[in-house]
């Protein structure tokens, strides 16, 4: 038991410090660069982003291990004998996992709107914009790779939670510097984009001071 | 809107409409890849293919598909093209470029590059043109990322496609690490505003 709860400590502290999605593994930067201008926006959008992740690396991790991966529990095997042994992975995993997360998309966007318009109204803009953020579809490939190791569904789920945290963490940091950045003399060339990108520079370079605080 | 000729079709995306050094699109590999000059000739040639045929497909079936499912077909079709590459790279590629390349072929399925010329030029133009297209913006991405890619090899490694340039100097190895690609990067954007406007053009 507690083997498995420092594993799970061990995951959230890589995906959120060590291996941050934005400033060391370069995922999601539309939405950083986009979506940061205000802290307000940055918080919704980091929320909506952290729900999408954890659900998306459950769904996947189903997919992959019942669908893809060859051997006696794949579903499709059933069916078809010849895929029990080949599996695949190599044809459909890339098609499979953006159907899944653009369906998950719209389907939490749904459901939201039905069951609870206040977070709908917070979230929802940012939600149809996820489908295309490749966090989301990097988050679900990464937990459901044989490196470092196999990850069973808690684990799985629990790095997509933690990588939206990360997002989110990012997000919130980057908003603060680009508000008070609104407010200072920026040498013309250098304003909107270009600085936003030197400020992550530092930002990573503050980041990677926690690299090999955890070995995952 | 005024039809550019064919030579302008192919041209425009190599530097006047850079996908990454005017839009801003496609940071994610962009960054990620470049960090030795042949990851980035790679991954640019996988993105040249990837939006060459997925363009020539939007465009055939863009008076078939209803305007409400369009994303989702684009994204299928994109995908469809991804999946090839991503075979045939792991056949063919040398290992460490298919090792350091790693999520980032896959993940060209949500490159915003693609999806943004299917939008807007794929779906409304002819065969030819929006082919034409696909070829500029990709080699545009290329150039891109090959001008990103020399910078950090030379000064992170000390090397250029491997072989080292300066015996004497130092490399500075962060570089090609992650603060050195958003720096280098941002330097570059900035470096083509101050271009425009000491042309007197609009930022």
């Amino acid at each position: 038991m507690t083997g498995e709860l420092n594993t799970l400590f061990a995951i959230i502290m890589s995906v959120v410090f060590v291996n941050n999605f934005v400033v060391a593994r370069f995922l999601g930067l539309c939405p950083f660069l986009g979506v940061s201008q205000k802290t307000e926006s940055a918080l919704g959008m980091g929320m909506a982003v952290t729900f999408v992740m954890t659900l998306a690396s459950a769904v996947t991790w189903f997919l992959y291990n019942y669908v893809l991966l060859p051997g006696e529990s794949n579903l499709l095997g059933l069916m078809l004998p010849g895929v029990k042994e080949t599996g695949t992975v190599d044809v459909l995993k890339t098609i499979s996992y953006i159907l899944v997360i653009a369906t998950l998309v719209q389907f939490v966007e749904t459901v939201m709107k039905k069951t609870s318009p206040a977070l709908y109204e917070s979230l929802g803009i940012y939600l149809p914009l996820i489908t295309t953020n490749c966090a989301v579809l990097g988050v679900a490939l990464l937990g459901t790779t044989n490196a470092p190791q196999h990850l069973n569904l808690l684990e799985a789920s629990v790095q997509g939670f933690g990588a939206g945290i990360g997002f989110l963490i990012a997000m919130l940091l980057m908003s603060g510097i680009r508000e008070r950045l609104a407010l200072l003399n920026v040498p013309q060339s250098f304003r909107g984009v270009p600085i936003a990108f030197v400020c992550t520079a530092l930002m990573a370079l503050a980041f990677m001071g926690f690299s090999g605080m955890v070995s995952w | 809107m005024k039809e550019l000729s064919l030579t302008g079709e192919l041209t425009k995306g190599f530097f006047a409409q850079n996908p990454l050094f005017v839009a801003v699109l496609g940071n994610c590999p962009a960054l990620a890849v470049t960090t030795a000059v042949n990851n980035g000739l790679a991954m640019g040639v996988a993105v040249i293919f990837v939006m060459v045929c997925s363009n020539i497909i939007i465009s055939l079936i863009r008076n078939i598909v209803p305007k409400e499912v369009r994303i989702p077909c684009y994204i299928v079709v994109i995908a469809a093209f991804v999946t090839i590459v991503e075979l045939v790279m792991k056949a063919y590629m040398p290992p460490e470029i298919n090792e350091s390349l790693g999520i980032f072929i896959p993940l060209i399925v949500v490159n915003c590059i693609i999806m943004y010329r299917a939008e807007v030029f794929a779906s409304q133009n002819s065969l030819l043109r929006s082919a034409v297209d696909g070829l500029g913006m990709g080699i545009g991405f290329t150039i891109a990322l090959v001008i990103l890619s020399s910078i950090r090899e030379v000064m992170g490694a000390g090397t250029i496609f491997g072989i080292r340039v300066a015996e004497s100097y130092q490399p500075a190895s962060v570089m090609i690490m992650a603060p050195g690609a958003f720096l280098v990067l941002g330097l570059l954007l900035a470096y083509f505003n101050w271009r425009k406007l000491q042309r007197g053009e609009k930022v």
